[in-house]
């Protein structure tokens, strides 16, 4: 998931959407497994599963809106989970969906077979480049003119002019504050990461909190992803123009390690083991004051589960932070969307057009999907909860870079952030470790030779 | 037993070796020889919700002729193995110039990532396994005194560390020590210092891991000691008790030579499982403090872009390094082998 892989949260809203489709499920999947079968188990099983198919016909109907394959990977989250629906819904009895928070384990081996497992992915503008550098996913541009002239044309993906993918959500990282907090230490609501550190340094002085600062600094990709934001905050650049040579080794990069440094001091001391998910519980508990967090999910700290009405009530979301003074946002543009598999016959690739273009319609948005995300379709209306993407937006952030070794040197970031964190080597020689990282990855994927 | 019939008779486990355990691992080897090709790079414009930018992408067309051409990638010899990623040759050698003396080397090497997992995964196995055959050990010999009517119970509960899942126990001792759990509390008033926190600092961290380790495994020294106690001569143990040894003399010079060929099994068994320690970094999201060869492995694969020659280059080691500390328990078993007939 972009907004932390983990997803226990996600995984129970899930299981309570998943929950209500369970029965008709099994006897589609029953039927999904049953196109997969070879002859011979079709002969001899084959009055018991058209037993089964006639029973899944009167109790499911067919979709009836298309003809054709669908098999949907995706990552799993609320929002997902209503498009995944609304697809399968859609493309009728034999469609299938596997939703994970594993799904770019998958997805690339999924999509390589011939015909290909998975006709469809849901990606985010990260993990598409994965798919596009193994070239497992088709342009569009053609199904598009056949069949999704009603797709607003900001929501459709071009890489160098052809159509890769069609959005149907945006997220970003923003301020989240608690305002009972601020009034009380009489700050005004944080802008920047300085404003932060300052808010920060009153709350702990004056005894409210030990570790008013909250933040998804677990060791990996989420520490990795603060980097990232920090990083484009200072107005650095990732890589030389136009090559795939890193160069983070200069005063920007130091900049942002110090600024995280600086923000650690104030995080509970257990940080570094700290994703998206322990830090919500961090915030839910009362602990944290000031955190910077995932538009997508903010919906539930906002909620009355899980916290104390002081909490709860009290949780508001800001803009964007900045840092220093490059004056961009130091915060990164996400969007979800999904894409049609390369090897699948024309049938099939149309028939997953269709549901999937059905999947994110407007009319999938109502009452409990409306707050769900930031949805990109026409019709939505922003809900308080989806401010703070709308303000990241706004505010001209700077989308996730979408060049094709950007996933290795996320990774690099990863493993060696830590190291400065807990103080046992400079930041240059942090910066100079993950260029040394990254490089050697990027020789043996054939970046840099 | 005729030649033909014999053939037959292991014919489906050789079959089944050849596909599971020589086939994946002549790929692996394979794999780890090669690198991808030269990615042709080609600079375009991208456009979505957020505007168009300027961002580079793969020529799939360029890159599909030469992947056409040489469908296993370019051979890369033992480049990927001597690169900084893995056994980085050239760095350690300017390291140990560079070095002012050898605690200095041994921080440079420790920077470096193939040496920061080896030394966890040695250190751990180095540790964890002789506690683990001392634990078992004694458990067995506790479990063995005890009245034959709670037998039963008290296996089972001593196994129970073994029977559920890695994952699962080690997110429940996760929990514990959190600086909010049972545990980790407990550790704050022990010490009288309210801001210890385990999962903060890296010896805690490894002490952890390690007792993690030994909690998981000592069950199965433990089942396979218990099954050999039950062989124990008892006329041996009478004659021992009539010469008036202790209880402790009983055990040191009957049960331990006894059980000696036992605990060359379950070093064996325990050196394998422990150099190849995984699921406890992963659940105790430890990878800021200790990582692992196999969770070296793991990180090559689970990133955006896959790294498959590096993963295979680090497979590739690990059996090697697996094997070498085997040596002298395979060399030590064969030679009994040998005395025996």
């Amino acid at each position: 998931m972009q907004n932390g892989r983990d997803s226990v949260v996600a995984e129970i809203h899930a299981a309570k959407i998943v929950a209500t489709r369970v029965l008709h499920r099994n006897l589609e999947i029953q039927l999904g497994e049953y196109k997969h079968m070879t002859l011979m188990k079709k002969l001899t099983l084959g009055t018991v599963i058209a037993a089964l198919g006639t029973t899944a016909a009167m109790a499911d109907g067919h979709g009836g809106c298309t003809e054709g394959r669908l098999n949907i990977v995706g990552n799993e989250f609320p929002a997902i989970q209503t498009v995944a629906a609304a697809a399968v819904a859609c493309a009728g009895d034999d469609a299938e969906a596997n939703l994970t928070a594993d799904h770019q384990k998958i997805n690339v081996a999924g999509m390589t077979g011939n015909p290909a497992e998975y006709t469809t992915a849901i990606v985010a503008n990260s993990s598409i480049v994965a798919l596009i550098n193994e070239d497992v996913i088709q342009p569009l541009d053609d199904l598009v003119a056949a069949h999704g002239q009603d797709i607003p044309k900001q929501q459709l993906i071009t890489v160098d002019g052809k159509i890769m993918a069609v959005a149907f959500m945006a997220n970003a990282q923003h301020l989240v504050y608690r305002a009972d907090v601020l009034e009380q230490i009489g700050a005004d609501v944080p802008t920047s990461y300085e404003d932060v550190l300052a808010a920060a340094e009153k709350i702990r002085a004056e005894g409210i909190m030990e570790h008013p600062v909250g933040g998804a600094y677990a060791a990996g990709w989420n520490l990795a992803q603060e980097f990232t934001n920090m990083y484009i905050g200072t107005g650095g650049q990732f890589f030389e123009p136009g090559s795939a040579q890193v160069s983070i080794n200069n005063a920007q990069g130091v900049e942002a390690l110090e600024m995280m440094k600086a923000l650690s001091a104030y995080m509970n001391p257990d940080y570094l083991t700290h994703d998206s998910n322990a830090t919500s519980a961090e915030w839910e508990a009362g602990n944290v004051a000031l955190m910077n967090m995932w538009g997508s999910r903010t919906g539930v700290l906002m909620d009355d589960e899980g916290s104390a009405p002081e909490v709860y009530e009290n949780t508001k979301v800001g803009g964007p932070l900045m840092v220093g003074d490059s004056g961009t946002p130091a915060t990164t543009l996400w969007w979800d969307g999904w894409t049609v598999a390369k090897n699948v016959s024309d049938e099939d690739a149309a028939a997953t057009f269709t549901a999937m273009a059905a999947g994110v319609s407007p009319d999938i948005l109502n009452d409990e999907t409306m707050s769900q995300a930031v949805w990109l379709m026409e019709g939505f209306e922003p809900a308080p909860v989806n401010e703070g993407v709308l303000a990241a937006v706004a505010a001209g952030s700077t989308p996730y870079p979408m060049v094709p070794y950007q996933g290795l040197l996320h990774t690099a970031l990863g493993d060696n952030i830590a190291d400065f964190l807990q103080g046992s080597e400079s930041a240059e020689q942090t910066l100079a470790d993950i260029e040394a990282a990254y490089t050697a990855a990027a020789k043996e994927n054939g970046f840099l030779q | 037993m005729k030649h033909k019939t014999f053939f037959w008779f292991v014919f489906p486990s050789v079959l089944l070796m050849i596909l599971f355990i020589a086939l994946p691992l002549v790929s692996v080897v394979t794999q780890s020889l090669y690198s991808k090709h030269e990615q042709v790079i080609v600079e375009v414009e991208n456009c979505g919700p957020f505007g168009c930018t300027k961002a580079t992408t793969v020529d799939q067309e360029a890159t599909a002729a030469l992947e056409e051409a040489e469908p296993l990638g370019k051979w890369a010899g033992l480049d990927i193995y001597k690169d900084r990623n893995h056994l980085a040759i050239s760095e350690v050698g300017q390291a140990w110039i560079n070095a002012d003396g050898l605690p200095d080397f041994g921080r440079t090497l420790m920077n470096l990532p193939f040496y920061k997992a080896l030394g966890f995964t040695i250190t751990y196995t180095a540790i964890v396994t002789p506690l683990t055959i001392i634990l078992g050990f004694f458990i067995a010999i506790a479990v063995n005194s005890v009245a034959r009517a709670m037998r039963g119970p008290t296996i089972f509960f001593s196994l129970l560390p073994m029977i559920v899942t890695p994952l699962v126990g080690s997110l429940i001792i996760f929990w514990m020590v959190d600086a909010r759990g049972i545990l980790g509390t407990g550790l704050q008033w022990l010490a009288s210092d309210p801001s210890l926190s385990v999962k903060a600092s890296t010896p805690l961290m490894w002490a952890m891991l390690m007792f993690y380790g030994v909690w998981h495994s000592a069950p199965f020294a433990f089942i396979v000691y218990y099954a050999g106690l039950q062989t124990v001569n008892q006329d041996t143990l009478e004659a021992a008790m009539i010469d008036g040894a202790s209880r402790w003399e009983r055990i040191r010079y009957v049960v331990v030579p006894h059980l000696a060929p036992l605990t060359t099994f379950i070093a064996l068994i325990q050196l394998m499982d422990n150099f190849r320690v995984f699921e406890p970094i992963i659940s105790f999201s430890a990878a800021a403090h200790a990582t692992s060869l196999s969770y070296a492995i793991f990180n090559d694969l689970g990133g955006e872009t896959r790294l498959l020659s590096s993963a295979a280059a680090t497979s590739v080691l690990t059996i090697i390094f697996v094997a070498m500390l085997l040596s002298p328990v395979l060399v030590r078993t064969w030679r009994d082998f040998g005395t025996q007939k």
